[in-house]
């Protein structure tokens, strides 16, 4: 490093940038350190035979599905209601946009109750859902919508910011153009909302994904991940339950990437 | 012909009042008035984004004031422009033409002729964020175009622009007005407006006060805006004629008033502030190259200073102290001399 840049660096680490540092690391440590810990505590022999464990596998494989499905198919009605919040004004609006929060506020295991009570066999919806074959409690079915209870929340507010930073002139313009407002809604809004609404879908979907509280009440089995870890810590321990932890954290890493390359990679493309 | 009756509406602590206005088919409408007057609120009644509580709007014969937005026949111009920053220029003039079944070489076709009238064709491709705003407008003037709207509305189009794209664009208002669009363009600029209007309606705190020719409307001002703006009287109606040297001769009336300009030779206004003009008792020698004899009409007190409008062949205004009028005993029917320098002329082209 070239001298005078040393000197300019030197120059502004003044006495309070020194302690902001120092607590910014403190708390990247925080984060960092015991996620490590478990990683250096799993040998890659452990890895690769947790890896290729067939139960690991179809539970990790559930878990991506069953996430993705609760983002995709609550994401086409919560997309439009986002736009609804953004745009217009209607009576306990206020009211509204709280309801969409409380399932972030809730304990997550509160939510499982409420959902189970909601879908079970003797209720309407569980039997209505008996009628055309879709069992929720204990089924892929029951965990996609506990996945979207918890999660949707975040999907809403994002596409809701995204849609509101869409000046509202472009719209009015688009409807005096002679469009419809559907059309102006998918040529218009949606485009350029939509930085925010896949921004949001990551989101809601790496929440769905990560889901255990609200999950392992409405289906124990089938077995998503956090539910098999959890499982596999109370029947034989740390060291059992560390392995699958880490393929899991590795893979939902990985799809968490690819998909924010994706994401900037069209951004990109996009300006 | 649009046609503008009783339209009333409220928003809040604002309003518009029973505006009523006849812009003719193919004309050239020039709303007036400063911010807040509800030139804009106005705009967006007749594009159907905002609907009135009361009045008419009747467009071609077709009463069109519950119409849908997407159906009225008119096109909207804003002040920002508001491209669609996602789309290539040439989606943005298309835009509006891709609910039309015309097919893809029509399609073509049309948006390159607009492209063409608005001098845009060279940045088909670009995206409008890369725009100047002189051409981002005209982009937005090639979209509003294209579908053929009945009337085409303009909001403040040029404002943000500086001075050389302003006078770029006005050509191009015109050349498109020449082509028989009717245009209703709301500014609260006077020079614009003398400069592109057939007809002119001054707003004023939510309502039409005075509809007319640049002429009716700046010589005589029945508005305090207006008044304030183009001083007292003295807005006059004539022709620029190539003179000597740098100095031009404007004709009115049989009147020359001599100016400072280097605008082309042509048809046009002119405007002296009050507050320029000097009356003297007789006729003196100074720099100031416009000098008449005229005859005091009237005498009277304004908000600052005494008004005193004198006849010269025609009727000028002049701003003057009560110690002045005190001091040469101004009053009715005396003679005297008015003054004014060259420079203290502004020209305006029609």
């Amino acid at each position: 490093m070239p001298r005078n840049m040393i000197q300019v660096i030197m120059r502004d680490l003044d006495a309070m940038r020194l302690v902001f540092i120092l607590l910014g690391g403190l708390v990247l440590l925080f984060i960092i350190a015991p996620l490590a810990g478990m990683f250096i505590a799993t040998s890659p022999a452990e890895f690769f035979e947790t890896a290729v464990d067939r139960e690991v596998a179809e539970s990790i494989g559930l878990t991506l599905w069953t996430s993705m499905l609760a983002t995709i198919i609550f994401g086409i009605a919560a997309i439009p209601f986002a736009w609804i919040l953004a745009r217009k004004n209607f009576p306990l609006k206020k009211l509204v946009s709280a309801i969409i929060d409380v399932p972030v506020v809730i304990p997550h295991s509160a939510a499982g109750i409420a959902i189970l009570g909601f879908v079970s066999r003797d209720t309407v919806v569980g039997r209505l859902g008996e009628s055309v074959g879709l069992n929720f409690v204990g089924s892929a079915p029951g965990i996609i919508l506990a996945m979207a209870f918890v999660s949707i929340p975040f999907l809403v507010n994002a596409a809701r910011d995204g849609f509101a930073a869409v000046p509202e002139k472009l719209e009015k313009a688009a409807l005096v153009l002679g469009a419809s407002p559907a059309r102006v809604f998918f040529t218009i809004s949606l485009p350029l909302a939509w930085r925010s609404i896949v921004s949001g879908m990551i989101m809601m979907w790496a929440r769905g994904m990560s889901e255990f509280g609200a999950v392992v009440i409405v289906a124990y089995h089938p077995m998503i991940t956090p539910v098999l870890i959890y499982e596999r810590f109370g029947s034989f321990g740390l060291a059992y339950a560390r392995p699958v932890a880490v393929v899991f954290i590795c893979v939902c890493l990985a799809f968490f990437v690819l998909l924010r390359m994706l994401s900037s990679k069209y951004d990109n493309a996009e300006s | 012909m649009l046609k503008v009756e009783n339209i009333s509406v409220r928003l809040g602590s604002f309003s518009l009042r029973d505006v009523s206005f006849t812009a003719g088919q193919g004309g050239y409408l020039v709303l007036l008035g400063m911010s807040g007057a509800g030139k804009s609120v106005l705009l967006q009644v007749l594009g159907g984004l905002i609907r009135p509580d009361g009045g008419r709007v009747i467009l071609g014969g077709r009463d069109i004031t519950r119409e849908k937005v997407q159906k009225r026949g008119v096109g909207l111009v804003f002040q920002d422009s508001a491209l669609f920053p996602h789309m290539s220029v040439y989606d943005n003039i298309a835009y509006p033409l891709l609910s039309r079944r015309i097919g893809r070489s029509g399609l073509r076709r049309r948006v390159l002729q607009l492209a063409g009238i608005t001098w845009v064709d060279h940045l088909l491709e670009r995206s409008p964020r890369y725009l100047s705003g002189g051409e981002q407008q005209r982009v937005a003037l090639a979209r509003a175009l294209a579908p053929g709207p009945e009337v085409l509305l303009l909001d403040e189009p040029l404002s943000s622009l500086d001075v050389q794209l302003r006078s770029d664009l006005r050509m191009l208002l015109r050349e498109i007005n020449g082509r028989g669009q009717s245009i209703v363009h709301v500014t609260h600029d006077y020079e614009e407006a003398a400069m592109l209007a057939g007809q002119i309606g001054v707003m004023e705190k939510g309502t039409v006060v005075q509809t007319g020719t640049a002429a009716e409307v700046f010589s005589d001002p029945r508005s305090e805006f207006v008044a304030r703006f183009v001083g007292i009287r003295n807005f006059i109606e004539g022709t620029l004629v190539q003179s000597t040297g740098t100095l031009k001769n404007f004709i009115a009336g049989g009147i020359s008033f001599t100016l400072l300009s280097d605008e082309p030779p042509g048809e046009g206004f002119v405007v002296v502030r009050a507050e320029d003009i000097i009356i003297s008792a007789s006729k003196t020698s100074s720099s100031a190259v416009n000098n008449f004899p005229a005859t005091i009409k009237s005498v009277r007190p304004a908000r600052v200073g005494t008004e005193v409008i004198v006849d010269i062949g025609r009727e000028m205004g002049a701003l003057v102290s009560e110690e002045s009028v005190a001091s040469l005993r101004l009053r009715p029917g005396k003679r005297v001399w008015i003054s004014f320098k060259a420079s203290a002329i502004k020209y305006i082209r029609g």
